[in-house]
């Protein structure tokens, strides 16, 4: 029988932190994937967000880097500049990159920084106990909002993808979910684009994976998928925002 | 004969079922009467002869606990 499925060699052979059911190793999974598609292990570099995934470092048979929080584009921008040769890429929550790494985010952006950079968003603030993110849903009960998300009080919840793809430079920018097969495919594609286009057009690539968090949510792994589905999508709908020229 | 196999890394399960709810043909359960390393009812599959070998389980697995060779 020849196997169809293993392990990709980039993706460290250990047991992970996050909690069962998830989505993180599944992006994780992606990320390795494609640098292994792309043979590229030998040269990545990836910077280390603070959150859950603050010891992705771990997970990655390829060289890394920690940021203070919110600060993985900048750190990216420094690694980037002086290894030019090198594929640099960011693995940042939306706590860590639509919250107090905002400033980072859009400026590395703006720059049209040759780095790659992984946003997970699941709507929740995950490592400290499931408070209210910039990117939680109107209505959303958290820790910090028990009564639902008031976007009178708190805003509305913040689309990145969206708000990036406004700027010139950036030269790909997707969003993608990981709640099914048939997306988690989608995922691995635009993953592996993101990739392509810093290795080739050495532009600005940002794609955000919308994750489920079950453990803050509150539900069993698999009706997050279904939350996720429901809920999420509606308000951050999929698609590519922002394509490179030549593929228009 | 089964044109499929799947072949579970037990102790890295973490029972979170994800795999169960695609598999299209609902091969695939947890083991409840077995404990692993981690503390939880790994996978396993009920009905290994049925297994097409598409590998929807391994693609949903955020632990890749799961490995899967087809003829």
């Amino acid at each position: 029988m020849k196997p169809v499925f293993t392990r990709p060699r980039s993706l460290a052979d250990v047991t992970t932190h996050y909690c069962p059911g998830c989505t993180h190793g599944i992006i994780h999974r992606l990320i390795a994937e494609a640098i292994d598609e792309l043979d590229i292990a030998e040269r990545t570099i990836g910077v280390a967000p603070v959150g859950c995934s603050v010891l992705a470092y771990n997970y990655f048979n390829v060289d890394f880097q920690e940021a203070a929080h919110g600060r993985a584009p900048a750190v990216a921008t420094g690694i980037k500049r002086a290894l030019p040769d090198s594929v640099v890429f960011t693995y940042q929550g939306d706590g860590d990159l639509a919250s107090i790494g905002t400033a980072e985010i859009v400026h590395a952006a703006n720059r049209g920084e040759a780095i790659t950079v992984i946003y997970v968003n699941n709507a929740i603030y995950g490592m400290t106990g499931g408070q209210m993110a910039p990117t939680t849903l109107a209505g959303q009960k958290t820790t910090t909002s028990p009564y639902g998300r008031d976007v009178k009080l708190c805003g509305y919840p913040i689309r990145m993808a969206e708000l990036l793809s406004t700027l010139v430079a950036p030269r790909y920018i997707a969003r993608v979910a990981v709640n099914s097969p048939a997306h988690v495919q989608q995922a691995k594609r635009a993953i592996k684009r993101a990739f392509e286009v810093q290795v080739n057009d050495r532009g600005f690539a940002l794609v955000e994976v919308l994750s489920t968090c079950p453990t803050n949510w509150g539900l069993p792994p698999k009706k997050a998928l279904e939350w996720l589905e429901e809920n999420m999508i509606p308000y951050y709908p999929l698609g590519e925002f922002k394509v490179p020229k030549e593929a228009e | 004969m089964a044109k499929g196999k799947v072949v579970f890394n037990e102790d890295r399960c973490k029972g979170c079922e994800l795999c169960t709810t695609v598999c299209p043909n609902k091969i695939l359960t947890l083991d409840t009467k077995k404990i692993n390393k981690l503390g939880y009812h790994p996978a396993t599959v009920t009905n290994p002869e049925e297994c097409i070998g598409c590998a929807l389980c391994a693609r949903m697995c955020p632990d890749c606990v799961i490995e899967v060779y087809r003829e």
